[in-house]
């Protein structure tokens, strides 16, 4: 039997107007562990990683060429649905985003709008568990999401991502913003997601692609600016036995 | 170190320049800089001159032995001339326009500004901001004429003899239209200046784009659109063309907006427009009218002002 | 943790409530989007309103048939032929009114022409029409007209005619003009910003350039903010105290020898305006006084310029565009405001030039206020034509600004 694969891409470039920003990106990611996505700045991570969830839509000039494939489904064929792409691949942002409305709305609001039956209560406290953020709240459920430090704010995204119980979970550099201590909380977390859910990550800390990660794909931009996958394997073998020089430049920290 | 030149003597000895860095008096810098600062002053000067003056008008008007608190909030009839002093025959003309006005603008505004902020591509709000720009820059008397004899006559078709010809429905109405543009640019405003994150956010929930900008992104502006919605409350209160040609010219106290009736504003201008003595009572009544209006606007400017500030701390 | 999954819709369930989602959407986007047409339609319908009520049919009598007076045809009337008839005609007391307001013989030929209409033939409209009634109804109010006043001639009117502009103010509909109303605003905008112009650029400067950060520059800068919001009447009414009565001896010229006027004069209005106009030239000002980068005054200060000449030299030309643009829009505000002008104490009533700061004075809006609350249609038309003078003139005065702007856009 063929093996069914979380998400595949094959010759995936992303262009901006005439501009090529991301060039024939190949990727086979594996079903419930963590991929991360790493490279120099500018190398177009991020863009690659809002394709996943057709964030990139929004961009006014942006346009995808090639396959990016969801169980056999082009994400961008001409019968999906945007809404519910994003609705299966879930995404925690850079910087800590919560709503301006309290904690249990935070989590609420997103599985009220795509039509939740069940027990709200339930589902907010099953959430907030599985961010590891529920005996911190708990009692201020009702309490504006802005008055939680940056961690645990970012921790509520997360909460409110799973909460409508999504396939695939996009993470934007998700521990930038925050403190070593937030940081290495939200790195015990994934390891825990990563039970249920598939994980792609974007980071420009190597040592916490190597900590937290499965899988890894180095990215690197080419004479024409324009970025592309340059390896894409096994983290341990990323970072012992590159098989490209310029990710061995890379890892090791001799690069620019 | 001691802070002293040294002797000139030792400084040439040794093949330096004299230098001099002492503090030199410009004459002509300090003559430019205190009049700029008596330009920059002059703007309190002005608000102080508007206090003084209403003011000391009003107060030989609440000084009148005939002119009581009790009478002027108490009573309903207003012709200071035979001593009626009830401030509620302009007040409640007041009330009905401005309230009619921002039962118009508000809704129209903010869904303007939900438009252009949200849904608009740069073409179209390129086509459509100048439309509203337009609006905003039509003289108020042009709004009295078309409030008076183009939707007066709309609404008689429609009210039929109820509706006086001069009338707070119209009046109120047009003055709608008018305030529009302010409320929905203001809005306007108030809704780009939500983060993007907040929309993306939402859309990485599986939100369509109404659920984003009417969910998240409107009530994250909410202040910012109160804001909006005291400036258009002030600015219909202080309003003054479209009621004086539209609305009355008499004081009457009611709150139905078929009648005619004149409003704060409206009666200053009526009354100031006619041969006026110093000194009368009528003189002075319209400088107690004034100090009200003044006094009602700036403190609906300033809590605006204090809402947009808050505002703007809460996403930097 | 997945035990709540059956809870949201999935496949074919999820897409109905998708496809309604969407449709609910698709409702509120079209409401979004009428609000805009509301703004259109409303603006459509002030401009038509304007422009059908400046062209139409207008139906009048002669009280007298020019003939009882010369049996020239009218139009061939010289100047001189006009000034013997008006001589002859006129009660001596009438001819000499006119004659103070300006020497019957230096008047022109259409000018005496006007005056031979409007006091010797003398016009009785019998009604107007709109352009759209008279366009849609025409035969009917031709029967209409020829069955209620025989006697009298219907013709299709332009109110608004190059004559229109240079016609002094009338007691008639007919014969009236704007000529006294838009040099009474040129005045009036001019003192205004006569006035606010330095000032307020000066207050920009101060504010921009030198005021500490302190409580008073906080108080100066909420005040300033606050003003702006003041109702224009309010500044009427502070005109009317300060300008109009307690410094009445500098407005009215007696400070200067005039002695034939009182406080009421064009100068007492242009620095209420200019007051009025003043909050907003200081905002923008500073506005465009923010935006010279600082790179500039750094290299000024570098070669040892002091903070006057750093501002003088640099910033000030380089903020000018922005300052004369936000002024022509202040202008354009000032042009169209009436409240405070009706306060000061524009004349009802007066059809000579104003010549001097301390003249009587009437505006174009307050002839178009003036004209919209008389009952007469012929006046409503008179008012739609100063309506659209109006409105050219402030159009051009934006035109400006924007070229002005676009012109000058950020060099850096």
């Amino acid at each position: 039997m063929e093996k069914i694969y979380a998400i595949e891409t094959s010759n995936l470039s992303i262009h901006y107007g005439n501009f090529t920003a991301v060039k024939e990106v190949a990727m086979k990611v594996e079903k419930q562990k963590i991929t991360a996505i790493i490279g120099p700045s500018g190398c177009g991570k991020s863009t690659l990683l809002r394709a996943f969830n057709r964030m990139n839509d929004f961009v006014p000039g942006c346009h995808i060429t090639g396959e990016l494939l969801l169980h056999g489904q082009n994400l961008y064929g001409k019968d999906i649905d945007p809404v519910e792409v994003r609705r299966k691949i879930g995404m925690v942002f850079q910087k800590p985003n919560p709503f301006p409305k309290s904690i249990y709305d935070n989590i609420s609001w997103g599985a009220k709008i795509n039509g939740f039956k069940g027990n709200m209560n339930e589902l907010v406290e099953q959430s907030l568990r599985g961010a590891a953020l529920w005996d911190e709240v708990k009692d201020k459920l009702q309490q504006s999401a802005y008055a939680l430090s940056g961690g645990q704010q970012q921790r509520l995204c997360i909460a409110r991502t799973i909460a409508i119980q999504p396939e695939i979970i996009l993470m934007d550099e998700p521990a930038s913003a925050l403190d070593p201590i937030s940081t290495l909380r939200i790195e015990e977390l994934m390891q825990e997601l990563k039970k249920n859910y598939t994980i792609l990550i974007v980071t420009h800390n190597m040592q916490q692609a190597a900590r937290v990660s499965d899988y890894t794909a180095m990215m690197m931009i080419d004479d024409q600016r324009s970025g592309g996958v340059i390896e894409f394997d096994d983290t341990k073998k990323i970072f012992t036995r590159p098989g490209d020089k310029r990710t061995e430049d890379y890892v090791t920290g001799r690069f620019g | 170190m001691k802070e002293e030149a040294l002797h000139p003597k030792t400084i040439a000895a040794q093949g330096f320049r004299q230098i001099d860095l002492k503090k030199k008096t410009r004459l002509s810098e300090s003559v430019i800089q205190a009049s700029l600062f008596f330009a920059g002053i002059l703007s309190i000067l002005i608000t102080l001159a508007i206090v003084y003056e209403l003011g000391k008008e009003a107060l030989l008007f609440f000084n009148d032995p005939d002119v009581t608190l009790m009478k002027f909030f108490g009573t309903t009839k207003w012709q200071p001339g035979i001593g009626q002093y009830g401030i509620w025959a302009l007040v409640s003309s007041t009330l009905v326009t401005s309230t009619i006005a921002i039962l118009i603008s508000l809704p129209l505004g903010l869904a303007a500004a939900i438009y252009l902020s949200e849904y608009a591509s740069y073409r179209a709000r390129s086509i459509l901001k100048p439309i509203l720009e337009i609006l905003a820059g039509i003289p108020t008397v042009v709004y009295g004429y078309f409030a008076l004899l183009f939707v007066t006559p709309i609404l008689k078709s429609i009210f039929g003899d109820a509706l006086q010809v001069y009338n707070m429905l119209s009046a109120g109405l047009v003055m709608g239209i008018m305030i529009l543009p302010l409320i929905s640019s203001m809005s306007e405003d108030a809704l780009s200046a939500v983060p993007n994150s907040l929309r993306e956010a939402a859309y990485a929930m599986g939100a369509t784009k109404y659920e984003a900008s009417v969910q998240i992104v409107l009530p994250a502006a909410l202040s910012g659109i109160g804001a909006a919605v005291i400036i258009g409350i002030s600015r219909a209160v202080g309003e003054t063309m479209i009621v004086a040609v539209a609305a009355g010219a008499g004081p009457n106290f009611t709150f139905n907006p078929l009648q005619a009736a004149e409003t704060m504003t409206g009666h200053i201008a009526r009354i100031s427009g006619g041969d006026l003595s110093y000194n009368s009572i009528d003189y002075t009544s319209l400088f107690a009218i004034a100090l009200m209006l003044f006094l009602v606007t700036l403190v609906l400017n300033l809590v605006s002002q204090w809402v947009v500030n808050r505002f703007r701390e809460q996403y930097e | 943790m997945n035990q709540q999954k059956d809870y949201f819709p999935e496949g074919d369930a999820f897409y109905a409530s998708l496809r309604s989602r969407y449709r609910a959407a698709g409702i509120w986007q079209f409401i979004f989007l009428s609000a805009l047409l509301a703004a259109i339609i409303a603006l459509t319908a002030l401009l038509y309103n304007v422009v059908d009520g400046a062209f139409g049919y207008i139906a009048y009598e002669y009280k007298k048939s020019p003939t009882e007076f010369t049996s020239t045809p009218i139009n061939e009337l010289t100047q001189e032929e006009l000034l013997v008839i008006l001589k002859d005609n006129l009660s001596a007391g009438a001819y000499k009114k006119l004659d103070t307001e300006q020497k019957m013989e230096t008047r022109s030929q259409s000018d005496l022409l006007s005056l031979f209409m409007e006091r010797l033939v003398r016009i009785d409209t019998k009604g107007t029409w709109s352009m759209t009634e008279s366009l849609t109804r025409g035969a009917e109010i031709q029967a209409e007209v020829a069955e209620k006043y025989p006697k009298a001639t219907l013709e299709f009117r332009s109110w608004l005619t190059p004559q229109f502009l240079v016609t002094p103010m009338s007691s008639r509909a007919e014969f009236a003009g704007v000529r006294t109303a838009i040099l009474g605003s040129l005045w009036l905008v001019g003192i205004a910003i006569l006035f606010a112009l330095p000032i307020g650029t000066g207050a920009a400067i101060y504010l921009q350039e030198y005021a500490p950060k302190n409580w008073l520059t906080n108080i100066i800068q909420t005040n300033i903010n606050n003003l702006a919001g003041v109702p224009s009447i309010v500044y009427g009414m502070l005109g009317l105290a300060v300008f109009v009565r307690v410094l009445e001896t500098f407005t009215s010229g007696a400070m200067f020898g005039v002695t034939d006027s009182n406080g009421r004069t064009v100068l007492s209005a242009g620095l209420t305006m200019g007051i009025l106009v003043l909050p907003l030239i200081i905002i923008n000002a500073q506005e465009a006084i923010k935006a010279v980068p600082d790179s500039l005054r750094q290299a000024a200060y570098g070669v040892g310029a002091t903070r006057w000449q750093t501002v003088w030299h640099h910033v000030l030309p380089n903020a000018l565009p922005g300052i004369l643009t936000g002024s022509i829009l202040a202008l354009s505000r000032a042009l169209g405001e009436t409240a405070p002008l009706i306060v000061v104490g524009a004349s009802t009533f007066i059809s000579l030039d104003p010549s001097s700061p301390f003249s009587k004075f009437t505006a174009l809006p307050i002839q178009i206020y003036q004209w919209t609350t008389r009952a007469q249609s012929e006046f409503h038309a008179i008012a739609a034509g100063a309506i659209i003078v109006l409105l050219a003139l402030l159009l051009t005065l934006n035109a400006t600004a924007i070229m002005l702007r676009n012109r000058f856009q950020k060099r850096w």
